[in-house]
């Protein structure tokens, strides 16, 4: 087991490697080899050529695209120091880049941005996590009652129903006609934890009406096919309780597709719900890479891109792990 | 010119604050008259605030909940460059000039804000400034005329202070202006061989409460530049030590009502009550609330929301609301009576390259001039409420001097067809010919560029849209006029606004044939008229502000009529509206049509 983790981890190494370069190649080669310099976005609104020679010292965009990187790489363990003489500034690891719009270090930015995203990601995911799966063993169970259909009548339009559409119905009825959660904005957790949920309760629903459907109907699936499985039968023979023989043993078996998904949703979710912070007004990572891509703050996009990059290969690797223990059938050696 | 949120629109006219060079003029240009008129209170009916004061009260107390899509470019008074966030200097920073507090025209003039009065000149170079006794920063020490010098210096340390106006570096250089605007005598304090810090050899302080400049030509116009927020003093020893610099910006030292408590670049900032501020030697700053939140919301329709349901007070990037709640107020008669209908600055407009053929002849120009369709325009900006009046001339609204004529009279803004073909005639092409036209790629752009693109095809100029990247597109895709020549592009779509309401601040980068520079140019049409170039002089060595706007009134009519290079489309308008909390709100002119925040209060 120990070996298969150290065995990914490499793996985890290598992927990230690739991505960067990947990364920095696109966002570096192109802009070059269309013949703009990335120091005319930096320099601000008319930058004489003096001011743009300036930033291309200070930030060394004069070497070798391979130089650039290995500087990149660098910057992520070690920090960097970008200095053109007049002007210095420090960019501690792990440096992701200088933000071009508000000259601050990239990962400051998503470090501020990232409790915003957290929070509403840990939230949603918890609640569509419980209302997906307890909605689709009730679903199995009760197959083809009122219930069953309703739930999955509903679960169909959550899945088809945008993100922007639910959020903005939520918001128009519960914030602005009825007034029962005026006014959402982020409130740090260590502020006051009741008014950050409170304000956060209305994207959690929305994210949990889009993400609950897949997983109350992909449970549902899997209950069906566990519950008629062999040893099912032979667990109830052996005169296991009904209940037992469903949590122990089907929905353990049906979990195994729903960690593999909620492991790769919520990595996406974690490098930025973009619709949903538009929606809901929240400044999290996906409105940083969203306000990047608009100001052309190539460093930002970059650093987002790693670091969203980064959230899912790592949630894959938890995936891969947590098999282990949800499924018996599975073993690592 | 100045910006709008540029997160808002992505692509808005970002046209550069251009250098300006070669202007001559002498006594005050900005004028002090003005300050005195008391404006009167305004009825609550649709647009009132664009001429009188809405819910004029002077209760004090009370917290304002501003909000906006986009936090400032830079809090740093010599960075910023963004229209409302030049507003909102006025409730921490304050210069030797300022913009007057008062709705309507008597807003475009400059009074003294710091400086007892006006700035006087015997030649229109040497500008003398006396200050107020009794100024202090935020921690109480005096102000002097030391760091009003400092500020001004700050601006030439490019390297470090980027981002806002440049003309104190074009107009105090030591030495000769470099090819590309930049000034090598000096570098900026951070660079300075002088101990103090102070080593600008065109400005003097005989004293504390002195400051004399020494500009390289004749600015009539130096009062408004002054009223720019560059010439807010700033504290030496701060802002040499690590917290000052490109740090500066996270928090500026006050001279104002207010002072910066928290801030979270990016998401919100609270200002509170400065104690060192005295109401008594302060012309105009009403600082009716006690506390002034300020709050960054990424969704629009949210922000217009939380206004119509008072949990916001003011949106303070000024853009006008968006289409929902724009029909929403629209047809709701007490939220019409609620709400203003400013024109904000910019004329949005197309530069027809005088240099890319068949637009070397005057006859083609005019054909444009007759077929283009500025209610089209209009519609794809947001029509005749969001989006702009059908303009007749460059000049906007705005700017002293304006004065409304239309030398191209077509069917209500749809064109002449008749007129054009006959033009096309003349210009020696019956049948129309091929052009390239450039937009931006984003926002409104494509609509606009594809409206255009219509409307020509009706008298046969077809036209080839090329898009470009709207983060560059003026300093780069179209501020090059080899690159415009070279690809044929014959119209270029544009914005503009002037840094300062006059003739001066509008048009001087635009149409002056002696600054098509071939990098990061604003002249994009390449208009080199001796006429114009000969008025504009006139202008600028005008000693009375009014002969000024006057001639500038001149330039534009023969602009239009001779030169035809570049057509005006619209003057940008914005649907405003505050919560009902709001109390002395009235639109400012010379800010970019947005209410002017240090007046505002709480009911």
């Amino acid at each position: 087991m120990i070996q298969y983790i150290i065995r990914r981890l490499i793996l985890v190494v290598v992927l990230m490697w690739v991505v960067s370069m990947v990364t920095f190649a696109i966002f570096f080669l192109i802009p070059s080899a269309t013949g703009t310099s990335p120091a005319v976005l930096f320099a601000g609104k008319a930058p004489t050529p003096d001011t743009i020679a300036a930033v291309e010292v200070k930030f060394g965009l004069k070497d070798s695209i391979p130089v650039q990187y290995g500087h990149f790489v660098e910057g992520i363990f070690v920090g960097r120091h970008f200095d053109n003489g007049a002007d210095k500034s420090y960019c501690p690891p792990p440096c992701l880049g200088f933000s071009f719009v508000n000259n601050q270090p990239v990962w400051e930015e998503i470090v501020s941005d990232l409790p915003v995203t957290l929070s509403l990601a840990a939230g949603a995911s918890i609640m569509w996590l419980v209302t997906g799966t307890a909605v689709g063993v009730l679903s199995a169970l009760k197959r083809r009652t009122i219930f069953d259909r309703a739930a999955m009548g509903l679960a169909l339009a959550g899945v088809s129903l945008p993100i922007y559409f639910t959020g903005l119905v939520l918001l128009d009825l519960i914030s602005y006609k009825w007034g029962i959660l005026p006014n959402v904005h982020y409130v740090g957790i260590t502020d006051n934890p009741l008014s950050w949920a409170r304000n956060l309760l209305l994207p959690w629903i929305a994210l949990t009406f889009l993400y609950a459907a897949l997983y109350a109907r992909l449970t549902r699936a899997g209950m069906l096919e566990t519950m008629g499985e062999d040893y099912i039968r032979t667990a109830r023979a052996k005169g296991l309780t009904e209940r037992r023989v469903i949590t122990r043993h089907a929905l353990r078996a049906a979990l195994t597709p729903i960690v593999t998904i909620f492991g790769l949703d919520l990595g996406q979710l974690l490098g930025g719900a973009i619709l949903t912070e538009y929606t809901f007004g929240l400044i999290g990572v996906g409105h940083l890479s969203i306000d990047a891509i608009s100001r052309q703050d190539l460093p930002v996009i970059m650093g987002v891109t790693l670091f969203a990059a980064f959230f899912i290969v790592f949630a894959n690797l938890v995936v891969d792990v947590l098999y282990a223990f949800v499924d018996p059938r599975v073993r690592y050696s | 010119m100045r910006r709008t949120s540029l997160v808002r629109y992505g692509t808005v006219a970002t046209a550069m604050a251009l250098l300006v060079a070669g202007c001559g003029s002498s006594s005050s240009g900005g004028g002090n008259q003005g300050g005195g008129e008391k404006p009167k209170p305004a009825q609550n009916v649709f647009n009132a605030g664009t001429t009188g004061i809405r819910n004029a009260s002077d209760h004090k107390g009370g917290t304002l909940n501003f909000i906006a899509d986009g936090d400032c470019d830079y809090w740093d008074p010599a960075r910023t460059y963004y229209g409302f966030c030049w507003d909102m200097q006025r409730l921490f920073s304050r210069g030797l000039m300022a913009y007057n507090a008062a709705p309507g025209d008597s807003g475009l003039n400059a009074v003294p804000d710091l400086a007892t009065e006006a700035g006087t000149s015997p030649n229109g170079k040497d500008w003398t400034y006396h200050l107020k006794s009794g100024i202090k920063f935020e921690d109480g020490s005096p102000v002097t005329s030391k760091n009003i010098k400092y500020g001004i210096e700050r601006v030439f340390a490019q390297s470090v202070i980027n981002g806002g106006p440049t003309y104190v570096i074009t107009f105090l250089c030591p030495g000769p202006i470099n090819t590309s605007g930049g000034c090598d005598a000096y570098k900026g304090p951070y660079a300075d061989k002088d101990p103090n810090h102070l080593g600008l050899s065109t400005i003097d302080t005989p004293d504390d409460n002195t400051i004399v400049f020494h500009l390289n030509k004749v600015v009539g116009d130096w009062n408004y530049i002054m009223a720019l927020p560059a010439s807010t003093p700033v504290p030496i020893a701060y802002d040499q030590s690590p917290k000052g610099g490109a740090h500066y910006t996270d928090h500026p030292y006050s001279t104002g009502p207010y002072k910066f408590d928290t801030y979270t670049a990016g998401k919100s900032l609270t200002l509170v009550r400065n104690a060192m501020w005295n109401q008594g030697n302060d012309p105009f700053r009403k600082a009716l609330p006690d506390k002034i939140v300020f709050t960054v919301d990424a969704n629009d329709d949210d922000i217009d929301q939380r206004i119509l349901t008072n949990i916001a007070d003011v949106n303070i990037s000024g853009t006008g609301v968006q289409p929902t709640a724009q029909a929403k107020i629209l047809s709701n008669p007490t939220l019409k009576a609620r709400a203003d209908n400013p024109v904000t600055g910019a004329t949005r407009y197309l530069a027809i390259e005088s240099k890319v053929a068949p637009f070397d002849n005057v006859h083609c120009r005019r054909a444009v001039q007759y077929a283009v369709s500025k209610v089209d325009w209009q519609t794809a900006r947001g029509g005749p409420i969001g989006g702009g009046q059908v303009a007749t001339s460059m000049l906007n609204p705005t700017v002293k001097g304006f004065v409304q004529f239309d030398a191209y009279p077509d069917d209500n803004g749809n064109g002449d067809i008749a007129k054009a073909k006959d033009e096309l005639k003349q210009c020696g092409k019956p049948n129309g010919f091929t052009t390239h036209l450039a937009s931006q790629n984003s926002g409104k752009g494509t609509r606009v560029a594809t409206a255009v693109q219509a409307a020509l095809k009706r008298v046969g100029i077809n036209c080839i849209i090329d898009l470009g990247n709207a983060a560059t597109y003026y300093s780069q895709f179209i501020g090059a006029p080899a690159v415009n020549r070279a690809k044929g592009r014959g119209l270029l779509v544009a914005g503009w606004g002037a840094d300062w309401p006059t003739g001066y601040g509008f048009f001087s980068s635009l149409i002056d044939g002696r600054k098509i520079l071939p990098q990061g140019n604003s002249n994009y049409s390449e208009t080199n008229d001796p006429k114009i170039n000969d008025m504009i002089d006139q202008a600028v060595a005008a000693t009375d502000p009014n002969k000024a706007a006057q001639i500038w009134g001149e330039v534009d009519k023969q602009l239009m009529t001779e030169d035809a290079t570049l057509v005006p489309m619209t003057w940008d308008k914005a649907l405003v509206i505050n919560s009902q909390n709001v109390t002395n709100a009235y639109i400012m002119l010379s800010l970019l049509g947005i209410y002017d925040f240090q007046a505002l209060g709480h009911v």
